[in-house]
């Protein structure tokens, strides 16, 4: 009796563990970018640009950890990470151990200048970047440098005032 | 009445300035104006001092960009192959070493002799060259002509298609445009955006 209950504790222990594990960060390539960019499920969604190699990038990033807290079921985070694909362990590495919550995932798209523009316009291609786009009326902002926690919430402020 | 016509034209003059965002950097096809910066060599380097010159491959560039590190190689490549032609490599250092400390004047001359630099690396120490041409991440290329004895901008983006890969590059925007130069036509593509680590701007 006691050997079952340990053994069914142990089923249930594992599929706990199973599912908070962090899963290795998933490559994808552009259009699975384009439909994240495109997704409509009426949030504010957030798009953030980084690599692990990016300082200033690094830095930001506990903002959006935050964030995902603060503005949890109104606001989704996905991080693209912009390594090397050949970096995959890397990312992996330090995803876990900065225990990162947010959907990350890397973008392995190395030419550049055939989807920069797609992402935004006036996008010169520095990182790190952060897309906020409004799902319901499809108002979208664009911000080309390292946010402090206290702008990137304003701006996420805004953008759930106006939905 | 006067007063009037005095106010409006003064809101108008308002207005006009307002109105326009203050946009620094050149574009393709605008004229350049010279620079002075110090070299890894220790000589304060112009672009006036190349007489022979046909025009130049400007560089924003870094010791410490991962981006940089895999261009090394292709923008040494670069000098090797167009210096005698005419275009030889200016690489300009504009980070604040202060927001990135491997980015000072002594580490860029540890850099250029380490990796045996044929091309001048320039120290852009209080960054109004980068400011100047409005470059914004590291490695970019701002390929310029000489047009009597103007500097034009011919081309500005990346060095090629494929940052990690130099053999599976299948376009060469920077030699593609330097050929085309060198036959006195215009380069086939005119801008291009990669990718790269943004210049580290001085707390304003």
């Amino acid at each position: 009796m006691i050997k079952k209950i340990t053994f069914i504790a142990g089923i249930f222990f594992a599929m706990f563990f199973d599912v908070n594990a962090q899963e290795s960060v998933e490559i994808i390539k552009f259009d699975r970018l384009e439909s994240l960019i495109n997704d409509k499920e009426g949030k504010v969604k957030i798009i953030n640009f980084w690599a692990t190699w990016c300082g200033p990038c690094v830095k930001e990033l506990p903002h959006f950890e935050a964030a995902r807290e603060e503005f949890s079921g109104k606001v989704s985070v996905n991080l693209i990470s912009l390594d090397f694909a050949d970096q995959l362990s890397k990312v992996n590495r330090f995803v876990q151990k900065k225990a990162l919550k947010s959907d990350i995932y890397l973008l392995d798209e190395i030419d550049y200048n055939s989807w920069i523009d797609k992402v935004d316009k006036s996008w010169t291609g520095a990182i790190p970047a952060t897309l906020i786009i409004n799902e319901k009326t499809g108002e979208r902002k664009f911000v080309e440098s390292e946010l402090e926690e206290k702008e990137l919430y304003s701006l996420i402020q805004d953008f759930l005032s106006k939905s | 009445m006067k007063k009037l016509s005095l106010i409006l034209t003064a809101f108008a003059f308002i207005f006009t300035f307002a109105g326009k965002p203050v946009t620094e950097g050149y574009e393709v096809g605008d004229t350049v104006k010279d620079f002075k910066l110090k070299s890894t060599s220790g000589a304060m380097v112009s672009m006036a001092d190349f007489e022979e010159a046909k025009g130049f491959i400007v560089i924003f560039d870094c010791n410490t960009c991962p981006y940089s590190k895999k261009y090394l190689t292709r923008i040494k490549a670069l000098n090797k192959k167009y210096a005698d032609d005419g275009y030889p490599v200016l690489a300009i250092n504009s980070n604040d070493p202060k927001k990135s400390p491997g980015d000072t004047y002594d580490e860029m001359m540890k850099y250029a002799k380490k990796n045996k630099y044929a091309h001048a690396y320039l120290y852009d120490a209080d960054q109004t060259v980068a400011k100047r041409f409005g470059a914004t991440n590291t490695p970019q290329v701002f390929l310029l002509s000489k047009n009597s004895g103007k500097y034009v901008v011919n081309y500005i983006g990346a060095i090629d298609n494929n940052t990690s890969d130099a053999a599976a590059a299948d376009k060469k925007y920077v030699e593609d445009a330097v050929e085309a130069l060198l036959k006195g036509e215009k380069p086939p593509v005119t801008k291009t955006k990669a990718i790269g680590c943004t210049i580290k701007w001085k707390a304003s």
